[in-house]
C-alpha cells in the first residue's frame, strides 16, 4: 500500500497525476525504477509548432497601416495567441513526456515573459522545453538571448551611454540570486555588459551589436575587467547562492510551500556540484526519503493549469471548442503565456480566494457532467429544487463547454471490485477524512461518486 | 422556506445535528454595530485613461498644438476654471462638481513610471515601488492589519466575477460578488453544502487543505449573509443601463442595506485608446460620468453620501502628444478623482498638469498615488498608513475631519 502511495505521489509531483492503468502496471515497482521510467519517457523533445509566421516581420511598417489593417493585425495576433495556448495545453494533456512538460511549466513561470508576439513566446517556450532537464547555465544563456526576453526586459534599448537596467535587475533578482544578494551598483555595472545584446528587427534573430556595446571596464562583485554579458552570467552562476535560489523555488514547486532549509541545502549541493545539470538534481529529489514524508504528500495547491490538465489526462477529454480552456484559465487566474508580471504567478494559497475556489470546485463537474453533481444524501425540498434547476440547464452547459470525456476508457481501467471509497483514495492525494468518505460512500453508482470526488476541496491538492 | 427555519427543521429531522458553528457569529451581530459605517468605493478605469482629454487643460496652447486632431474643441468643453474643463461626455458630473462633491487631483503617479498595463496596474493595486514586486494588494493588506476582529471576506467586496490583486492580503482576502443571488445560488449546491456542513465543526488544520475548507466555509457564510442582507433594501433611484451603472447600483444596495463592508471595488475597461480615441474614450467617459452621477445622487438621497468616499484611478495617463492614428500611447502621470460629502477642498485640488517640463514627452508626476492612499487609510479607514504601505507616507489633505 505504501509503495503504491509513493508512486502515486511521484506522479502527482513529477507529472500531472496518475491514471489507473499506470498504477496498475507499476504498483510493485521500486521508486528507482519508476523514476527511471519517467526520465526515459521524457527523453524526446517535442517542440510546439503551432505558429510559423512572425507577424512583426510583415513587410509593411506598422505606422503605415490603415486603421482597418491595424485592426486585422490585432485579430491575427489574438488568433496566434489562442493557437499557441491551445497547442501547449493539448501537448501537456496528451504527452508521455510528463516530467519534461512539468519542468517546462516550471521554467515558464521562472522566466516569466508577457509580450504581444506569440511567435517569440513559442520560441522561448521551446528553448525552455529543450533544456527543461538539461543544464541551467545553457538555459539561462539561451533564454537571455531570445527576442522574447530581450523585448520584455528592454534589453533592445540597452545601449552604451544609455544603459537600460531592466534585464540586469531581473536577472539577479528573479532568475538567479534573489533579492539581497547583489547591490544596486552590481546592477548598473552588469547592465553595461549586456549593451549590444539585441535581436534584429528584420530577421527576428539574436545578433550581438558591437556598435552599441560598452567596452569599458566594469566592476562586478568586486572583480574588475571589461566584462561581456557571458562573463556576467558566469560570475553569477559561480556563486552558490544561484543554486540555493533555484532549489528553493523548485522545492516549493515539487515538494512543499514551506522550504526546509536542510533539504534545500542538500539540493543546492547536488545542483552546484553537478555544474547546474538539472537531471541529477531532480533524481536526488525524487529518490530522497523526505520527498515521501507524509507532510509532503497531498499538500500542494494545484495551479489552474495543473488542475485542468490533470482532468484532461485522467478522463481523456477532447474539446470541440478549445477556447473554453482559455476561458477557464482566465477565470482561475492563470493564462499560459500571460503571467501577471516578470515575477510570474505567485502560486500556493495565492490561487485561492472565495470566488476562484468556488469556480475551481465547480469546473470539474462542468467539464465532465454539464455542471450536475448528483446528490445522494437526504435532499431537502430546497435541494430538490436546486438540482431540478441544474438538470434543466445541463443542455445549455453542454452547448457552451463542448467537452467530451472518454468515460468508457476511464471506467474500463478501474479494476473490478473497486468501490467508491477506494476510488477516492486513489484520485485524491490528501488523506480522505470520514465526512468526505461517508459522503462519497453513500452514492449508488460509480460515475456519481467520481463526479463528487473531483468536486471536493481535496481534489484541488496534489 | 427561510434558511434559519430550514436549518432548524433539518436539525430536528436528523436529531442531533447542530447549527454549524460558522453561522453563529453572524446571528449574534447586534444591529447597532452596522450603522455609521464609513465606506470606500474604488472605481478602476482599466487600459490607461487619457487624463488630458478627460480634465482638459484647454487654457494651455500646448494642448492644442500637441493634439491636432484629437483635441476637444473649446466651445464643447464644460469649463471648470480658466484652465481646466470637463470632456463634454462628463456633463452629468458638472452638477456633482458644483455641489462640492468632487475633488480632482492632477499629476498623480510614481517615480520611474512603467508603461506596461500589467505592471503599472500591479503597482497601483499593490502600492509598490516601480521596481518592487508585491504579491499582496493594498486593500488586502488593510484587511490583514485592521481586520483581525472582522475576519469576514465581505469586509471588502469587488463587484465582479473575479478578485483583483488589490483585494488580496497575506492572510485575508476580499470577496468577488457580481450578483449576490448568483453567488448564493452557487453555494446552494447540495453536495458542497453537505461537505461544508460536515466540516463546520471540525477543528481545521493550518495546512493547505484546512485553508481550502476555511475559505469554503467563509464563502458560504458570506454568500448567505450578503444575500440575506442585500435583499432587505431595494434601490429606487434610476441608474443608466450600463455595466458600470449596474455595478454601482449593486454597491448602493449593499451600502443601503447596512452590509458590514468597508471597501467596494468596481472597474470599467476600454480606455486603451491608441486608435480613434475621440469616439472610443467619449463612449467610456459617458458611461463613467452618467453612472457615477446617478450613484452620488442616490447616496445623497439616502443620506449616505457623508459616509461614502469614492476614488477613481487608472493605471497610467497617456502621452501629451497624440500619435499618427488619432489616438494616444501609454504615458505616465494622470488625474485621480475623489467624490463624497466630506471633501476638504472640493474642486481642483492642485496645479494643472505642466505641459512644458516633460520627461521624454510624458507628464512628470507631482503627487505620489500612495500619498492619496495614505490619506484615505489614515483619515477614512482609521489605520496608520505605514501598516499597509510598508513605509510612512505624509499623505495629502484631501478629507475633511470626519
Amino acid at each position: 500500500m505504501d509503495n503504491a502511495k509513493h508512486i502515486k505521489h511521484l506522479y502527482a509531483r513529477a507529472g500531472f497525476g496518475i491514471r489507473f492503468e499506470d498504477l496498475h502496471d507499476q504498483e510493485n515497482w521500486s521508486i528507482k525504477k519508476t523514476v527511471k521510467k519517467l526520465f526515459k519517457a521524457s527523453e524526446a523533445v517535442e517542440p510546439l509548432a503551432a505558429l510559423n509566421e512572425n507577424i512583426d516581420l510583415r513587410p509593411k511598417p506598422y505606422k503605415d497601416l490603415s486603421d482597418d489593417e491595424k485592426k486585422a493585425i490585432q485579430e491575427d495576433r489574438n488568433k496566434q495567441e489562442k493557437s499557441l495556448n491551445d497547442a501547449w495545453v493539448k501537448q501537456i494533456s496528451e504527452t508521455d513526456a510528463l516530467l519534461r512538460e512539468k519542468m517546462t511549466l516550471f521554467w515558464h513561470n521562472h522566466f516569466a515573459c508577457n509580450i504581444g508576439n506569440a511567435y517569440y513566446e513559442q520560441e522561448l517556450n521551446n528553448i525552455e522545453r529543450a533544456n527543461a532537464l538539461g543544464n541551467f547555465k545553457t538555459l539561462l544563456l539561451q533564454v537571455s538571448q531570445t527576442p522574447a526576453m530581450l523585448q520584455f526586459l528592454n534589453n533592445q534599448q540597452n545601449q552604451k551611454n544609455h544603459p537600460n537596467e531592466n534585464y540586469a535587475r531581473e536577472l539577479m533578482e528573479l532568475f538567479t540570486l534573489g533579492r539581497g544578494h547583489y547591490t544596486e551598483d552590481d546592477i548598473k555595472q552588469s547592465a553595461r555588459a549586456f549593451t549590444g545584446w539585441a535581436y534584429n528587427g528584420k530577421s527576428g534573430v539574436f545578433s550581438f551589436n558591437p556598435g552599441v556595446h560598452d567596452n569599458g571596464e566594469k566592476t562586478f562583485f568586486g572583480q574588475k575587467a571589461n566584462f561581456c554579458g557571458e562573463d556576467i552570467l558566469n560570475i553569477i552562476t559561480q556563486n552558490r547562492q544561484t543554486a540555493v535560489f533555484i532549489c528553493t523555488k523548485l522545492y516549493r514547486y515539487l515538494v512543499n510551500d514551506v522550504p526546509d532549509t536542510e533539504h534545500v541545502n542538500q539540493m543546492a549541493d547536488v545542483f552546484y556540484r553537478a555544474n547546474y545539470e538539472i537531471k541529477p538534481l531532480l533524481e536526488f529529489v525524487f529518490l530522497s526519503d523526505w520527498f515521501y514524508d507524509d507532510k509532503n504528500i497531498g499538500n500542494l495547491i494545484k495551479s489552474p493549469v495543473e488542475l485542468l490538465v490533470g482532468l484532461n489526462r485522467q478522463f481523456y477529454i477532447s474539446y470541440q471548442n478549445p477556447d473554453v480552456l482559455m476561458q477557464f484559465q482566465r477565470t482561475l487566474g492563470q493564462v499560459l503565456f500571460r503571467p501577471p508580471n516578470v515575477a510570474g504567478w505567485p502560486g500556493g494559497k495565492n490561487w485561492i480566494d472565495s470566488s476562484s475556489l468556488m469556480y475551481r470546485l465547480k469546473i470539474p463537474s462542468t467539464i465532465l457532467n454539464a455542471g450536475y453533481i448528483d446528490f445522494t444524501g437526504k435532499p431537502t425540498p430546497e435541494d430538490e429544487a436546486y438540482l431540478a434547476a441544474e438538470k434543466k440547464q445541463q443542455l445549455n452547459v453542454i452547448k457552451r463547454v463542448q467537452a467530451q470525456p472518454d468515460w468508457d476508457r476511464f471506467l474500463k481501467a478501474i479494476p473490478t471490485g473497486t468501490n467508491a471509497d477506494m476510488i477516492a483514495q486513489f484520485m485524491l492525494e490528501p488523506a480522505v477524512d470520514k465526512p468526505v468518505s461517508d459522503e462519497i460512500g453513500s452514492t449508488t453508482d460509480l460515475k456519481t461518486a467520481i463526479i463528487q470526488i473531483v468536486s471536493t476541496p481535496e481534489y484541488q491538492l496534489c | 422556506m427561510e434558511r434559519r427555519d430550514f436549518l432548524k427543521t433539518t436539525a430536528l429531522a436528523s436529531g442531533a445535528m447542530l447549527i454549524p458553528a460558522f453561522l453563529k457569529p453572524l446571528e449574534a451581530l447586534a444591529q447597532s454595530d452596522i450603522t455609521g459605517f464609513k465606506n470606500l468605493v474604488v472605481i478602476q478605469l482599466s487600459g490607461g485613461n487619457d487624463g488630458l482629454n478627460t480634465i482638459i487643460p484647454y487654457g494651455n496652447d500646448i494642448y492644442y498644438q500637441k493634439r491636432k486632431t484629437i483635441a476637444i474643441n473649446k466651445p464643447d468643453i464644460i469649463t471648470l476654471d480658466d484652465m481646466l474643463g470637463f470632456n463634454p461626455n462628463l456633463s452629468a458630473l458638472k452638477e456633482i462638481y458644483d455641489q462640492g462633491w468632487m475633488s480632482i487631483v492632477n499629476s498623480v503617479g510614481y517615480p520611474n513610471p512603467d508603461r506596461s498595463h500589467f505592471r503599472s496596474m500591479d503597482i497601483w493595486q499593490t502600492g509598490s515601488d516601480a521596481n518592487q514586486f508585491l504579491t499582496t494588494g493594498w486593500i488586502g493588506r488593510y484587511l490583514d492589519a485592521a481586520c483581525q476582529t472582522c475576519k469576514n471576506p465581505y469586509t471588502a467586496i469587488e463587484v465582479d466575477d473575479t478578485l483583483s490583486l488589490a483585494m488580496k492580503g497575506n492572510t485575508l482576502k476580499g470577496i468577488a460578488v457580481q450578483d449576490p443571488n448568483k453567488l448564493f445560488q452557487t453555494s446552494r449546491e447540495p453536495f458542497f453544502k453537505d461537505i461544508v456542513r460536515d466540516h463546520g465543526n471540525v477543528n481545521l488544520n493550518e495546512d493547505n487543505l484546512g485553508y481550502l475548507y476555511k475559505t469554503m466555509i467563509e464563502t458560504y457564510s458570506s454568500a448567505d449573509y450578503i444575500q440575506k442582507t442585500a435583499k432587505t433594501y431595494n434601490v429606487t433611484a434610476e441608474y443608466p443601463a450600463t455595466g458600470l451603472g449596474y455595478q454601482l447600483k449593486t454597491v448602493s444596495k449593499f451600502i443601503n442595506s447596512g452590509l458590514q463592508t468597508r471597501i467596494y471595488y468596481v472597474s470599467l475597461s476600454g480606455f486603451d485608446t491608441h486608435v480613434g480615441q475621440q469616439a472610443q474614450q467619449g463612449r467610456q467617459l459617458k458611461i463613467y460620468g452618467d453612472a457615477v452621477a446617478a450613484f452620488i445622487k442616490d447616496l445623497k438621497q439616502t443620506n449616505k453620501l457623508d459616509d461614502t468616499l469614492i476614488m477613481t484611478f487608472s493605471e497610467f495617463g497617456r502621452r501629451v502628444e497624440q500619435n499618427a492614428s488619432n489616438g494616444t500611447d501609454h504615458g505616465t502621470a494622470n488625474n485621480v478623482f475623489l467624490f463624497g460629502g466630506k471633501l476638504k477642498k472640493p474642486g481642483i485640488f492642485n496645479a494643472p498638469p505642466d505641459l512644458t517640463t516633460l520627461d521624454n514627452g510624458d507628464l512628470k508626476y507631482q503627487v505620489d498615488f500612495r500619498d492619496i492612499y495614505a490619506n484615505v487609510l489614515d483619515k477614512w479607514l482609521d489605520l496608520n498608513n505605514s501598516q499597509v504601505l510598508n513605509k510612512n507616507f505624509a499623505g495629502l489633505d484631501l478629507l475633511a475631519t470626519v
